[in-house]
């Protein structure tokens, strides 16, 4: 029973991450970008999730869309929760788009100025 | 009889036609006179008795005293002798202070007369300001780049309420400012209508809680005794802030023929700082020797350039890593031991800590967290236990209670009331007693582990700075870095850096020296940036060979915009580039933050930020408002690429003598 159990709960862990990915892989990187911006992501982030002093950076290679999700939902650190009452799974899900739209950085010794 | 005929002021029916002073000297003498004659007095029948033998303590005014009181005195006659302000000149000048930063103002006329005329507009020269919170700042900005305190004159009541909140940030800061408010004390010959609205008691008592020290003087001579009182008082750390009232009666009035072979001025002499107690110097020094993981925190610990010297010394000897908080030019950037990058690590792994001169202790061992269900944060201590804190800080010496900025209270093990970089002499040469001699290779080790961590680190600070490196809006580390390119080869001084650009400059700008950083404006008061930035550059431009450039925030310019009038008037040479981010951003994130914590979706109206927070809509033109005032100026910037050519014309105008400005779109932080 115990394995059964163990066996059902993968499964539906992997159905679950399934569904997360497909729900990622239906998401707009055009909208993502509009709500990113519209529910002030961009305010601690910069408006390319470069991240600064007050927020880490975001993009580009983000950080698996669960655990991003995960953490927008429950943080109690530094940055505020965004529950589903006030950022729906669709939003966050296009806003996940949009940080992988998010071009590759360049090489830091390849600018000049970084290299002075 | 006696009274009217030995008073040297006219009849009742006329009124006096002496100055005050001598009207007052006046009533001495007549009140004497009735003290001793009170059975002659009318008004002796009427008043009550208190004693069958001594006459009363006061006695009713005659129709001549009660219409000199209530009347309307005829027009001051025309005094003869050295003005007084003319002498409050002459102790001026004897202090050597470089400039006067003022708005005009009637309180104050007779000093401003003789500033300019008897003076000759020279140590002080007057440095025209557009508003009183520029004033200050101005003397702000110019002790840090200078290390001299500048003179600031304003209306003891509107000029003041004004200057406030500069004087407010120069008290946080630990800078001395000499703050003068005009006020004309007599309230029965002063101007009626504005002079007296412009008028009080006690003006001091508006900034009282956040000055080291206040006078109100009554004479010259007492003046002389409070100018060079109030300068060395605020030049003795910690350096603060002072005020002196200066009655409008005083500063108009001659100097009086008994203080005329009398008067004097008192000889400046600074006082020696004060250093920490001699065995809490050895018993820091033994657990600092002995600590296996110490870290060197410093906030305002190098007044001076030699500070800095001095603590660099302190580090070497101990290859103890340095934090440093930058409220001054502490500790050079390009050194290994140089370590903010991986601050919160070490002051977690630390066994002993040394915090010098720091604004907040207890933020530096724990962490607040602004978050939490029950709306107030959370609170954590952040190091190990049984880490030893030790503590060298002048501030608490003049600790006063009102306003908090004396921060949370933190225990420390090891706690010394002392100026720091006056304390680090003695402090390193216990050090050096104290390091076991069999320490010594793991002291080197310590130090090669730091120089491996210190290029790490770079490495990965500029691999962050890459990160939107080519976006529009500009980022702060492109902003940075642009500007870097422009000035690197210079002997440049980061005037101020009011914007947040996420602290680019001091990350990446190489800064070894005292003044290629000025520290922040200490109480947080926006609205410093812009008028700091300008005293800065004019000391800079003084001590002649320093490019001073700004990095300027758009909401905090707009405070008080005027001083770019100022700047191009006085021919200040400086950069000023905008962080121009369009909103109040703290303010943008903190409401953020609430309306998440609650479960609400912010309010935008009709911008991209909370309701409230942003500046557009319509956007403002900064090169245009600097252009108005007398700047060369560019913008507004929004394509990366255009940033360093339009930087490379502004830096040449600088050169040449003038202010510039260039608007820059910029990203948040």
């Amino acid at each position: 029973m115990k394995s059964l159990g163990v066996v059902i709960g993968l499964a539906a862990l992997a159905a679950g991450l399934l569904l997360g990915q497909t729900r990622v892989l239906a998401a707009s990187a055009e909208k993502g970008k509009e709500a990113f911006l519209l529910h002030g992501c961009w305010q601690c982030h910069g408006y390319q999730g470069q991240g600064g002093i007050a927020g880490v950076k975001l993009a580009p290679n983000p950080i698996p869309f669960d655990t991003l999700s995960n953490f927008v939902r429950t943080t109690n650190r530094a940055m505020p929760p965004f529950r589903k009452e006030i950022l729906s799974d669709e939003d966050l899900a296009d806003i996940y788009a949009y940080l992988q739209s998010i071009p590759k950085d360049p090489d830091p010794n390849s600018i000049p100025l970084l290299n002075p | 009889m006696a009274r009217r005929d030995k008073s040297p002021q006219g009849s009742a029916a006329t009124g006096p036609d002496v100055s005050r002073r001598k009207f007052m000297s006046g009533v001495a003498l007549t009140g004497a006179a009735t003290a001793v004659l009170p059975q002659d007095t009318p008004q002796a029948a009427t008043a009550p008795s208190l004693s069958p033998t001594l006459p009363p303590s006061a006695l009713r005014p005659d129709v001549r005293m009660a219409a000199a009181e209530t009347g309307t005195p005829k027009e001051l006659a025309k005094a003869t002798g050295p003005d007084g302000s003319d002498f409050m000149v002459d102790v001026i000048k004897t202090l050597d202070i470089d400039y006067v930063c003022s708005n005009p103002a009637s309180s104050f006329r007779a000093l401003h007369e003789s500033l300019i005329d008897y003076g000759g507009n020279k140590k002080p020269e007057f440095i025209t300001c557009t508003h009183e919170e520029s004033s200050v700042a101005m003397g702000h900005g110019y002790f840090k780049a200078t290390g001299k305190p500048l003179m600031m004159l304003c209306h003891g009541t509107v000029g003041l309420q004004h200057a406030a909140m500069a004087i407010y940030n120069a008290w946080c800061d630990r800078v001395p400012v000499i703050a003068i408010g005009g006020t004309d004390i007599d309230a029965a010959h002063r101007a009626p209508g504005v002079p007296t609205f412009h008028s009080a008691q006690d003006i001091n008592a508006l900034v009282r809680d956040f000055t080291k020290w206040d006078d109100q003087p009554v004479s010259l001579q007492h003046f002389a005794q409070s100018m060079v009182r109030a300068y060395k008082i605020a030049m003795t750390p910690p350096q603060e802030p002072v005020m002196i009232a200066l009655d409008l009666g005083l500063q108009q009035e001659p100097v009086k023929a008994h203080e005329r072979e009398s008067l004097y001025i008192p000889k400046y002499v600074p006082t020696a700082p004060p250093q920490a107690d001699s065995n809490a110097v050895k018993e820091a020094a033994r657990l600092l020797a002995n600590a296996e993981r110490p870290v060197i925190v410093a906030d305002r610990a190098a007044r001076t350039p030699a500070g800095m010297k001095l603590l660099v010394e302190l580090a070497e000897t101990l290859q103890a890593p340095v934090i440093d908080q930058g409220g001054r030019m502490n500790f050079p950037n390009s050194h290994y031991l140089k370590q903010n990058a991986r601050g919160a690590a070490l002051i977690s792994n630390a066994d002993v800590i040394i915090g010098l001169e720091l604004s907040d202790y207890w933020a530096t061992v724990n962490r607040f967290v602004d978050n939490g269900l029950d709306g107030i944060g959370i609170n954590e201590t952040v190091i190990k236990p049984g880490t030893k804190l030790i503590g060298i800080s002048s501030v608490g010496l003049v600790t006063k209670s009102n306003y908090q900025d004396f921060q949370r209270f933190q225990s420390l093990d090891v706690d010394m009331a002392g100026d720091a970089e006056a304390s680090l002499p003695a402090l390193l040469e216990a050090v050096k007693a104290s390091i076991p001699s069999d320490r010594m290779a793991a002291l080197e080790k310590r130090g090669e582990a730091l120089k491996k961590t210190h290029a790490d680190a770079h490495e990965r600070t500029k691999a962050a700075a890459a990160v939107a490196w080519n976006a529009s809006p500009i980022s702060t580390a492109r902003l940075a870095m642009e500007i870097y390119g422009q000035i690197k080869d210079l002997d440049y001084s980061l005037v101020s850096s009011s914007g947040n650009v996420s602290g680019w400059p001091n990350r990446l700008w190489k800064m070894d020296k005292h003044h290629n950083w000025l520290g922040s404006s200490g109480g947080y008061g926006v609205g410093y940036g812009a008028p700091a930035a300008i005293g800065a550059a004019l000391g800079n431009r003084d001590i002649g060979g320093r490019f001073s450039v700004n990095i300027q925030s758009d909401g905090d310019l707009m405070y008080a915009p005027g001083v770019l009038w100022t700047a191009a008037r006085h021919k200040i040479p400086i950069l000023s580039v905008m962080h121009n981010n369009r909103g109040y951003h703290q303010e943008v994130m903190h409401v953020q933050r609430l309306a998440n914590r609650r479960s609400r979706v912010a309010a935008l109206g009709m911008d991209r930020s909370p309701i409230g927070t942003s500046i557009e809509n319509p956007d403002i033109d900064y090169a245009s408002l600097a252009k108005s005032m007398g700047y060369w100026s560019a913008g507004p910037i929004k394509d990366p690429a255009e940033l360093g050519p339009t930087l490379k014309r502004a830096v040449e105008v600088v050169k040449s003598g003038q202010p510039a400005l260039v608007d820059v779109w910029t990203q948040p932080r």
